[in-house]
């Protein structure tokens, strides 16, 4: 710090910037006021209320399923995926096509998926907000195995190989040790990122089954209350718990 | 202190020290560098001559000491000596030639040197026209308009040493100049450097640590250890009077004999020693261990017993003795050099 | 004879890298294929039909859509959408640029710190982050509160539904993804070459200029697309900070797809954001390969050489 001379000023104004809003949120939940916006004093019964309301009740659970599900099916596709790109693939173009969902602006792939399945006749579900999570899930996931396997020494794998392992157990016994952290912080991120999803569950989700955020969206849209202070404050620990853990086990910032 | 101002150095290093944390990098080191001289500072890696040519250039700062450097004064000789610490390093009459030579890969040949002249504010012809004479020079004339991308190592090479000279600065710190380049090019480049010198008559300052580089090169060496200036001399004075046992064993080959003479150290020189069949009339006797045939000349490596050492003997033609002879040591007293012991 | 034992070889091991493939590669292909590529594509087909009574598509060819686009109406949204995105664009380098060139003179251990501090506001809820500048920016919120405290100003200012406030927000959501790629171009770049510029004479601030800046440019264009495209596609953004005042064409778009029930037209301004994505990459990749020279021979050589 004390060498960044005039650079110290954008540079705590980033911070600033990113976590004062964040903060304020944070303090606003634990208010006792009804309005969201102006402190009167300590409560924690929007907590409480948080509890009880069961919109968010079901919401939560819409959510968990989809999360869970994406995690499973993005974690597995995403490390074969990453596997093949490096191993077998080593092609530039066939990589940014695997990571490609990752890039792609979100509305455009809710369009786009919300027209695929009302063209095969899927019917819109948490189902079809699953298969929808499991494309940039696996994108992501696929980013931060790359990234480990340009790390290791191919000559690991050959070298079992040449010892008379065959390619199944090579692959049990070598690759996916040596992978294991990076496919669970993948894991980890793919979680964080189907809880936290928006725009692509608000288009192809069913209308009787709402995620946390599309819950979110309506609360905030048509009347805010303080029970979403308190929903916001646990949702940024939970983020913050898994992205942090996802880093100390990878160097994430190495992949991104 | 009154000084001849005719001789006045060029460069003047006094008591320069620099330490990272616990790590001393530069201890108390004083170096005079003459006009127009090819200076090298010669040491093993880490030995604080990198750190010494990155503070004279201003890239890094020492703790204690000064570096100055002799003003381009008009009247006859009548220099003063600038203090290059006060200076930033945009402001200091001294070019370096980086080891990687970052060259701006965003920029071609022609526009790589004329950078330095365009910081100067000098007009766009006499830009032009000392460009243009620095390719010739160089022999990077058709390659003017080439990004560094393309170009061969050695033509980068080249390229970073006119983006320096065009400058025309008082004094040229090269660093590791010709470590990138294979033995081939570094051979020509050696000439190439030494013929640069003398002809645009700039004070070259050299670090390596390639011995054979350095004695091939400089007029004068300054060899560093542990960020002490060990000895300061031109290379013959190197190799046959050594200030001590560090110079004696970095530079050439040479046994290094303890317990002949009490308390001391005696260096031979591999031709120095000769070998006989003559026990009797010898210095010391010992058994042939290895030999070494170069075409024009042999090596023979001898144990004496009781002595950690080999004694390294050298002489024309094919080895005379098989290993497993007996042979007898002998030199002449004047030969042998005598070391103060270093713990 | 040994001509055959080879090809047969050869042969394994080429078998051998196409079962890898199929095997490890195959599914995720497939997936990426069959949930974006085809999605995409048909947003694509649609773009040339005609719309649904109800939603959906009615097989007839068309180029109605796309001169639709160039309705007065349309262009207006789209221009406006240009600005806002643009200047949030602009915000978010003059922000990110220092902040990423301060990182990297951080000491190694605290810039993986200062990383995952830039890095955490981004996986998090985006409504909620959002949300925040709700709270914030309100009449009866923090700032307003302490603005009135201060006595700068009598009563409370309007600061939300604002495009003001829209922007602010699209900077917040997307500042993250500014600094990484900046960060990143910074700390690769060989600080000898900025040496070296000082060494022949240039300031600190024209070696910036003339070496760092140019060198970086790559990492700024990432970043600079990383901003402006997500904007023009915001639609949560402009409408809880913006009030629905401030139109984006990812407003009209969710608008088209989900209320108007114009499939088709919402198909051409989803190209519009996709072509936009398409055509910056290539200008990226175009100042990336003019910066570095013809650049994988030099990288090459850098490798030999190291």
């Amino acid at each position: 710090m004390r060498n960044l001379g005039w650079l110290r000023v954008p540079f705590i104004f980033t911070y600033a910037f990113l976590y004062i809003p964040i903060a304020v949120l944070v303090v606003m939940s634990f208010n006792a006021s009804k309005s969201p916006f102006v402190w009167t004093g300590f409560s924690t019964q929007w907590y409480t209320a948080l509890f009880n309301n069961e919109l968010i009740r079901q919401g939560f659970i819409n959510t968990m399923i989809v999360a869970v599900g994406a995690t499973i099916l993005a974690t597995i596709l995403g490390t074969l995926l990453a596997i093949g790109v490096s191993r077998y693939f080593r092609s530039a173009i066939v990589e940014a096509y695997s990571l490609a969902p990752a890039i792609i602006p979100d509305l455009v792939l809710a369009i786009g998926l919300l027209a695929f399945f009302a063209l095969v006749g899927v019917t819109l579900s948490l189902f079809s907000v699953l298969l929808a999570h499991v494309v940039f899930g696996m994108a992501f996931v696929a980013a931060v195995v790359i990234a480990r396997i340009g790390q290791t020494d191919s000559s690991l794998e050959e070298a079992s190989r040449d010892l008379g392992a065959g390619v199944v157990t090579t692959f049990r016994k070598i690759t996916l040790p040596s992978l294991a952290p990076a496919i669970i912080a993948g894991a980890l991120l793919v979680f964080t990122l189907s809880l936290d999803e928006f725009v692509i569950a608000y288009f192809t989700n069913g209308p009787t089954t709402p995620t946390l955020p599309i819950v979110i969206y309506s609360m905030v849209r048509f009347g805010v209350t303080p029970e979403i202070n308190a929903l916001a404050a646990l949702l940024l620990l939970v983020s913050f718990t898994i992205v942090i853990s996802a880093q100390r086990i990878t160097r994430l910032t190495d992949a991104v | 202190m009154t000084l001849d101002s005719t001789n006045a150095p060029l460069l003047r290093v006094s008591s320069v020290s620099k330490a990272y944390g616990d790590v001393v990098a530069l201890d108390d080191v004083n170096i005079e560098i003459q006009q127009n001289e090819f200076f090298a500072l010669l040491g093993p890696s880490g030995c604080g001559k990198t750190t010494l040519l990155r503070s004279i250039a201003g890239f890094e700062d020492p703790d204690a000491g000064a570096i100055t450097i002799l003003g381009a004064g008009s009247g006859a000789g009548e220099g003063e000596q600038i203090d290059l610490l006060s200076l930033p390093p945009n402001k200091r009459p001294v070019n370096l030639m980086f080891q990687s030579y970052a060259l701006f890969p965003h920029m071609n040949v022609r526009k790589n040197i004329a950078y330095g002249l365009e910081r100067e504010g000098l007009g766009k012809d006499e830009i032009a026209e000392r460009v243009n004479e620095v390719l010739i020079t160089t022999g990077l004339t058709d390659k003017a308009d080439v990004r560094p991308a393309q170009l061969s190592g050695g033509q980068r090479q080249r390229v970073a040493l006119a983006r320096a000279i065009v400058k025309r600065p008082r004094l040229l710190l090269l660093d590791e100049p010709l470590s990138a380049l294979d033995r081939k090019v570094r051979a020509e480049m050696q000439i190439e450097l030494k013929r640069l010198q003398h002809e645009v008559g700039i004070t070259f300052v050299v670090v390596t640590h390639d011995q054979e580089e350095a004695m091939s090169m400089a007029d004068r060496i300054a060899v560093m250890h542990e960020g002490r200036v060990q000895q300061i001399a031109d290379p013959v004075t190197l190799y046959s009077q050594p200030a001590n046992v560090f110079v004696a064993d970095f530079i050439g080959t040479g046994s290094l004999l303890r317990g002949i003479v009490a308390n001391a150290v005696l260096l031979l020189r591999p031709e120095s020693v000769h070998i006989s069949a003559d026990l009797a009339g010898a210095q010391l006797q010992g058994e042939v261990v290895e030999t070494h045939f170069f075409g024009g000349s042999s090596t023979t490596s001898v144990r004496v017993a009781e002595m950690e050492t080999l004694i390294v003997a050298s002489h024309p033609g094919a080895p005379k003795f098989a290993v497993g002879e007996r042979v007898g040591i002998s030199w002449n007293a004047d030969d042998a050099i005598l070391l103060e012991d270093q713990p | 004879m040994s001509a055959s034992t080879t090809q047969s070889g050869r042969g394994a091991a080429r078998r051998r890298a196409l079962t890898g493939r199929a095997i490890f590669a195959g599914p995720g292909l497939l997936y990426i294929t069959l949930f974006m590529t085809i999605p995409v594509l048909l947003v694509l087909v649609y773009s040339f039909f005609q719309r649904g009574r109800f939603g959906g598509i009615v097989w007839e060819f068309t180029l109605e859509n796309y001169v639709r686009a160039f309705e007065p109406v349309y262009l207006n949204v789209l221009s406006n959408s240009l600005v806002i995105a643009g200047t949030t664009t602009v915000f978010a380098l003059v922000i990110g640029y220092p902040t990423a060139y301060a990182i990297t003179r951080l000491p190694k251990r605290w810039r993986t710190v200062a990383l995952v501090l830039v890095v955490l506001p981004f996986w998090t809820n985006f409504l909620i982050r959002t949300y925040a500048w709700i709270v914030l920016l309100n009449s009866e919120g923090p700032i307003n509160s302490s603005l009135v405290d201060a006595g700068i100003i009598s009563a409370p200012i309007g600061l939300l539904y604002t495009p003001g406030a829209v922007i602010v927000g699209l900077v917040y959501a997307y500042l993250p993804l500014v600094i990484l790629p900046v960060y990143a171009s910074i700390e690769r770049l060989d600080r000898q070459l900025i040496e070296a510029a000082s060494n022949l004479g240039a300031s600190r601030v024209r070696a910036f200029f003339d070496v760092t800046l140019p060198l970086t440019l790559p990492g700024v264009m990432i970043g600079a697309i990383f901003v402006f495209v997500p904007s023009l596609g915001n639609f949560v953004v402009p409408e809880l900070l913006g009030g629905g005042k401030t139109v984006m064409v990812g407003n009209l778009i969710r608008d088209q797809f989900l209320e108007a029930r114009d499939w088709p037209f919402g198909a051409v301004l989803a190209l519009f954001v996709i072509s936009l994505l398409v055509i910056l990459f290539a200008i990226q990749a175009a100042i990336s390969r003019r910066i570095n020279g013809t650049g994988k021979r030099y990288a090459a050589k850098q490798v030999t050489h190291a």
